[in-house]
């Protein structure tokens, strides 16, 4: 239900008597009505489904959120015990360790055993 | 597989088929038909192979291997059916080329000659077709192949998309090379020769419903040069495929089935162009299940993967070399993949056709 | 993507699973309301880094899977009609209605075209007067405005040879009707993120109310599910039943009001019989009188149908969370996304197809 993508409005024109502009996707370029947020302006992200724009796009909130994610991240390591740090890092017998992809490409053109996250 | 039937043209019995009593069982072809996907192989296997009977010798690759005294032949053939005509980066006429050349290169082979048929649907216009001719004999000159024979049939209007082609070529396999899908074993490493995704978001771009304005164009290439360099490093490469219709999912599983190994991928290695993963965002669709047309997948045994990677890496058509993978013993016939976030999905075999989707 | 690959960091991912688990404490079964939303966690594994505790029931949000199977007949029947030029999503065609699909249909001659837009179908409806050109309006509250302003142009713009074959399915009384199922085992809902992006959030307090469940708002990449689950199983810990925005990037509380205005005046609720489920009351809309001209449905009178959906498929109760994919006898072997019983198997965005597509190595079939 809801494949709905963000984009930035590059331009906008009226078509027929209704309010159309130009999306681009991060390279991609849509055309997409304008007509449910008739105030939008180019340069402002917005929600698109099936070729109508929904929404703006918060960004500010976007980015509020991603920080709020960081800092949970910044939170665990300045508060975990340091072991658990330590046998973080070393991805020894624990599944959140962060799997080093450049060491398993490695491992996997020698043939060795996959490196285990 | 079902006895072939006594005589040609006989009923078909779908009872016999592998996939127990289809409910949905279609009595016509459907566009999944030549999806390149599980319809594709099937309508292969369950109807064309029985129906041809004894006179059938399929081997399941992209090319045949014909002995001819003491000379390896690979011999191919392949329909072009590609709509529009003309879309950024090429035009049916590079793909008529490329896309035999490649099938014979798949087998490591140098390709000689090619022949070319038309059907024309009456009413096209002849400079379009001039341009698809033109486009068609500037690919064979950059392939080094020369066009030796054809055919051109014209059609009602109304039937057929302008132009079809059909080229069909023959090429010399190289001594050392010893390049079939049953080649792949565990342990061996599963190498792409670039981006993925490319051709078919560069065709989806204009394709009249979906138009979108993005500056991918197709990946359209002949690769008998790059086989080669590949083949000189004097490497044992098992496998050779080039991921059209159906994309890399495609290709994999049917490696994977024919071979009888598991293939494990790590998402986080497959090169996929911002633009396409964009594009595929939009739309709904797995980069993954794209069409790809100047791109190959190898499988090399681990001793010989670093060596086939730098030539690969060395040549312009290789530059984005990746190793994406490699076959396993687990999960015999079927294609895993671990995902960014340390999950499993499995690869599967597309059905048909990949559709744009609003969910 | 900007404001959308940001989203799958899996460093972040992580950091938000490790929350998750430290907040656990006790088993909890919570419904993620939309198919979209399903298929992200499918797809990306997001089930296989939740503690085992945790258990996510893959809820009836697909449009392609509820929508009636009488519509979907109706659909074929129109679909194969000479005049007719059938534009429908992508994610229809291969939709099984009693005996085939629009695939088939197309195969047989039918003039059938997927369209990214509506506004796609419509442009086709301008360029060919002597045709009919219908579009199957399906969807949640998300593609209704589109198919509503499609329709609203038509009108304007007096194209009469368009007309809009409508089955919309609303989400808040699928909560209701999944709470008062006597053998419900949902404790929370993640709400469908892009649905209150249109509709806003004031719908869902009374429902965190009466059922005493939090539902959280949540959008649709990892890092978004992830965060959703996590609210959710905080308000789950501390006893409290709340709605809560987690996807405040896109969703507001009143949500778009110009939508709901043209909402208001193309559509009117009806009763809606949910593929798998039943009768749900005042589930549904359809067009309003005012666009009764527009309506594929009285313009194409279609009768003699009669439905007939296959004996041994589950789908309604794999849509309802009551079963799991794999627990249905005819998973995988029946029924697979090439040979679909039920409209659950179609498109990966439904629970079988998911779980077919992308888990048969854990999955183990009896």
């Amino acid at each position: 239900m809801c494949l709905a993508v963000p984009g930035k409005i590059v331009s906008i024109e009226d078509r027929d008597g209704t309010l159309m502009s130009v999306v681009d996707f991060g390279g991609i370029k849509k055309d997409v009505c304008l007509e449910y947020i008739p105030d939008a302006e180019v340069g402002q992200y917005v929600v698109v489904h099936v070729g109508f724009a929904l929404q703006r796009l918060d960004e500010e909130s976007a980015m509020r959120t991603l920080a709020e994610f960081e800092h949970l991240g910044v939170l665990k390591e300045e508060f975990t015990d340091g072991f658990e740090l330590a046998a973080q890092q070393s991805g020894l017998d624990n599944p959140n360790a962060r799997p080093d992809v450049a060491a398993e490409t490695a491992a996997m053109t020698n043939g060795s055993t996959e490196v285990k996250p | 597989m079902p006895e072939p039937p006594a005589e040609a043209g006989t009923t078909i019995d779908m009872e016999a088929w592998v996939c127990p009593a289809p409910l949905r069982d279609s009595p016509n072809i459907v566009m999944g038909h030549g999806g390149g996907g599980a319809m594709s192989a099937e309508l292969i296997e369950h109807l064309f192979l029985p129906a041809f009977g004894p006179a059938a010798d399929a081997g399941m690759g992209d090319s045949a291997v014909l002995e001819v005294g003491n000379v390896r032949l690979a011999f191919s053939t392949d329909s072009f059916v590609v709509k529009p005509l003309v879309f950024p980066g090429g035009t049916i006429g590079d793909l008529a080329v490329n896309g035999t050349v490649n099938d014979l290169a798949m087998a490591g082979a140098r390709p000689v000659v090619l022949s070319t048929a038309f059907i024309l649907e009456e009413g096209t216009p002849l400079d379009e077709l001039a341009h698809v001719a033109h486009a068609l004999g500037t690919a064979a000159m950059a392939a080094g192949v020369k066009l030796v024979t054809g055919d051109t049939k014209v059609v009602d209007a109304g039937h057929g998309d302008g132009v079809y082609i059909n080229t069909a070529g023959i090429g010399l396999i190289d001594e050392r090379a010893d390049i079939r899908p049953q080649r792949a074993t565990e342990g061996d490493v599963v190498i792409v020769s670039g981006d993925i995704g490319v051709h078919g978001v560069a065709v989806m771009s204009c394709r009249a419903g979906l138009e979108f304005g993005t500056t991918v164009a197709s990946d359209t290439a002949p690769l008998h040069g790059l086989v080669a360099a590949m083949i000189d490093t004097g490497a044992d490469i098992h496998v050779l495929r080039d991921p059209t219709r159906g994309g890399v999912a495609a290709t994999l599983n049917e490696i994977a089935k024919t071979a009888g190994v598991g293939i494990s991928l790590d998402e986080r290695t497959f090169p996929i162009p911002a633009e396409v993963r964009d594009a595929c965002g939009l739309l709904g669709l797995d980069p993954l299940y794209v069409a790809n047309e100047g791109k190959l997948l190898a499988f090399v045994p681990p001793a010989d993967a670093e060596r086939v990677l730098i030539a690969m890496q060395a040549h312009p058509l290789g530059a984005h070399a990746t190793v994406i993978g490699r076959c396993v013993a687990e999960h015999p016939g079927m294609v895993s993949a671990k995902t960014a976030l340390g999950g499993t999905r499995v690869v599967d075999l597309p059905i048909g056709e990949q559709l744009p989707r609003i969910c | 993507m900007k404001y959308l690959d940001e989203f799958s960091d899996p460093q972040l991912a992580r950091h938000l699973v490790d929350e998750i688990k430290a907040a656990t404490s006790q088993r909890w079964s919570i419904m993620e309301v939309c198919g979209g939303q399903t298929h992200s966690i499918i797809r990306h594994g997001i089930d296989q880094l939740l503690p085992d505790t945790i258990e996510m029931i893959h809820g009836p949000g697909c449009p392609v899977c509820v929508t009636p199977l009488e519509i979907i007949d109706k659909a074929l029947e129109i679909a194969s009609r000479p005049d007719v030029i059938f534009c429908s999503f992508g994610d229809m065609l291969r939709v099984p209605g009693s005996e085939k699909d629009l695939f088939q249909v197309k195969s047989r001659g039918g003039d059938v075209r997927v369209v990214y837009s509506p506004l796609d179908a419509l442009k086709i409806a301008k360029e060919n007067p002597a045709k009919q050109v219908v579009f199957f309006g399906i969807g949640f509250e998300t593609t209704a405005p589109a198919n509503a302003m499609t329709v609203y142009q038509a009108k304007r713009l007096g194209i009469e040879n368009f007309s809009l074959l409508v089955s919309h399915v609303l989400v808040p009384p699928a909560i209701s009707a999944i709470m008062e199922s006597p053998t419900c085992r949902v404790q929370a809902f993640l709400a469908a993120g892009h649905v209150c992006t249109v509709m806003g959030t004031e719908e869902y307090p009374p429902l965190c109310d009466k059922y005493n469940v939090p539902i959280v708002v949540t959008g649709f990449e990892p890092l978004d599910i992830l965060e959703g689950i996590r609210r959710t199983v905080l308000q789950l810990e501390s006893g409290r039943h709340e709605l809560e925005n987690a996807y405040p990037r896109a969703v507001q509380v009143e949500g778009n009001s110009a939508a709901k205005a043209m909402l208001l005046d193309v559509f009117e609720v009806t009763d809606r019989a949910w593929r798998g489920i039943g009768m749900i009351p005042s589930s549904g809309w359809r067009l309003s009188y005012a666009y009764r001209d527009y309506d594929a449905e009285y313009r194409f009178s279609v009768t003699d149908i009669h439905t007939e959906e296959s004996a041994v498929c589950r789908s309604g109760e794999v849509l309802q969370g009551l079963i799991k994919p794999h627990e249905c006898e005819a998973f995988g072997t029946l029924c697979t996304p090439r040979n679909p019983l039920g409209a659950t198997m179609v498109s990966s965005e439904g629970a079988c197809a998911a779980y077919y597509l992308y888990r048969r190595l854990e999955v183990a079939h009896a």
